[in-house]
């Protein structure tokens, strides 16, 4: 099968730091993905290069057989995409960040609807309708007309899912979601993220320390070391058997720490 | 010297009437002010260097020269050059114009008080740069920063009295006019003391209740 998001040759820097290094990384459609590694590793950059948040400094990045980083010029060549292409190729994406990043201003409800409503021009009913199911899924319905700072952190990042989701992506990322949360409330946010992903056709990657929750939920786990894939494989195949000594050292230091 | 008390309530109503022109001109100065303020801010903000770099010079070029120089320019030049606007809407523009570029700053610290995160959020979301300043970053960045915007409608208000220098009477120029026909200072002086004090304690007060309201607002 085609991947969805196809990273080709992908170099990122920040001054003299080269955080990814000619990153090559396919993903099927459907397929859920698992980041892991030390920090300092490129694996958040390569969800925030998806989502367009960082320039990209060399390679080229295809989602959904069409050029993300890049757009083609007239004479075929790939150009650096313009504001326009990127607005339409962005919209195959969701993400969901670490601090979750909801608007202070609105309430859940008002999170969840805006977008579908600036962005998709979705009616205001049509919008709201679209939001209460969604925040009624990830087990919000009390709570649509609460502001974020009257909800704790797992009932933030909840919410944070069902605005992201409301944009009917096709990808969608998470970025260390559970790592500002308190221990107690991570659960419920995995547990959302689990049915998720057996419930609906999503690629979703994932850059995550929960060991645990990658093992169950990935298909694919792949180790990040110095901006570039160390290993990579089906879960228990990086989980139990190991074969990069580094991957070893950090599930030894990870495992050991729970 | 003696204070009488008689001729005080003599000249008070001229003077409140003259605290009218006084107030118009704050009021219509401080709107301007805001506004394009906020607009300059913003193009500052965006990522395009020209117009950055543009209304950078422009800030700076305006808060290093007086206000009087800028009324005057406006005033005595743009006739000149065939533009020919009433002295009150003079006025307005300088002091707007002026205190624009003082806003720019205040606004400035107000979107830099926005987290990285919403902008992140927004673009995450696919929302236009339009919709990321008027839906989530403004209505985050503007109502911190209100009470410092507040400080400068007052200092504006104290500062309407150089319009008398292109002929706008307000209440210092009524003032300087009724010492001049009586040869007695004191008592119009006092008066316009006065009702600055008492206008620029009013709107301390507004504007200190405005902002709660804002802030207060979002549970």
């Amino acid at each position: 099968m085609e991947p969805i998001i196809k990273f080709d040759k992908v170099t990122k820097r920040y001054g003299d730091l080269t955080v990814l290094d000619r990153l090559d990384l396919d993903v099927a459609p459907n397929e859920k993905v698992s980041i892991i590694g030390p920090s300092g590793s490129g694996k958040t950059t390569v969800l925030r290069l998806l989502m367009t948040l960082e320039k990209i400094d060399g390679g080229v990045i295809h989602v959904d057989n069409e050029p993300m980083t890049h757009m083609p010029s007239p004479g075929g060549t790939l150009v650096a995409a313009n504001e326009a292409y990127l607005r339409r190729v962005r919209g195959k994406i969701g993400m969901v960040f670490q601090h979750f990043n909801l608007f202070p201003h609105m309430t859940a409800l008002g999170n969840c609807a805006e977008a579908p409503i600036r962005v998709l021009g979705l009616s205001k009913d049509e919008a709201t309708g679209r939001a209460a199911e969604l925040l009624e899924m990830v087990g919000l319905a009390d709570k649509i007309n609460h502001y974020p700072s009257q909800l704790s952190g797992g009932q933030q990042q909840r919410v944070a899912i069902a605005r992201s989701l409301a944009m009917r992506p096709k990808i969608m990322l998470f970025d260390e979601v559970t790592s500002a949360l308190d221990p107690e409330v991570i659960g419920e946010v995995l547990e959302v993220i689990r049915s998720l992903a057996t419930e609906h056709n999503l690629t979703m990657l994932m850059v995550t320390h929960q060991i645990g929750f990658a093992r169950e939920f990935s298909d694919r786990i792949c180790f990040f070391s110095d901006g570039r894939i160390a290993e990579q494989g089906a879960p228990c195949e990086i989980l139990d058997n190991p074969r990069n000594e580094r991957t070893q050292q950090f599930l030894r230091a990870v495992l050991h720490a729970t | 010297m003696t204070f009488e008390w008689d001729y005080l309530m003599e000249v008070l109503p001229l003077i409140a009437q003259a605290s009218l022109v006084t107030i118009e001109a704050t009021l219509g100065g401080f709107a301007l002010a805001a506004v394009l303020g906020l607009l300059l801010a913003v193009l500052r903000s965006l990522r395009f260097a020209p117009v950055r770099v543009a209304v950078s010079v422009f800030i700076e070029a305006v808060r290093s020269t007086p206000l009087l120089i800028q009324l005057f320019a406006l005033y005595y030049i743009l006739p000149g050059i065939g533009i020919i606007i009433p002295a009150m809407a003079c006025g307005i523009l300088a002091l707007g114009v002026h205190y624009s570029c003082y806003c720019a700053e205040v606004y400035r610290a107000g979107l830099d008080n926005v987290p990285r995160g919403q902008w992140e959020a927004a673009t995450s979301l696919n929302f236009t740069t339009y919709d990321t300043f008027t839906r989530i970053v403004l209505p985050q960045a503007v109502p911190p920063v209100v009470p410092a915007l507040g400080n400068y409608l007052i200092t504006m208000f104290k500062e309407t009295p150089i319009l008398l220098t292109i002929s706008i009477i307000e209440m210092m120029s009524r003032a300087l006019i009724i010492g001049k026909d009586t040869f007695r200072y004191t008592e119009p002086v006092t008066v316009v003391g006065v009702l600055f004090l008492l206008f620029s304690l009013t709107s301390a007060w507004g504007v200190r209740r405005f902002g709660a309201w804002l802030t207060g607002r979002w549970g």
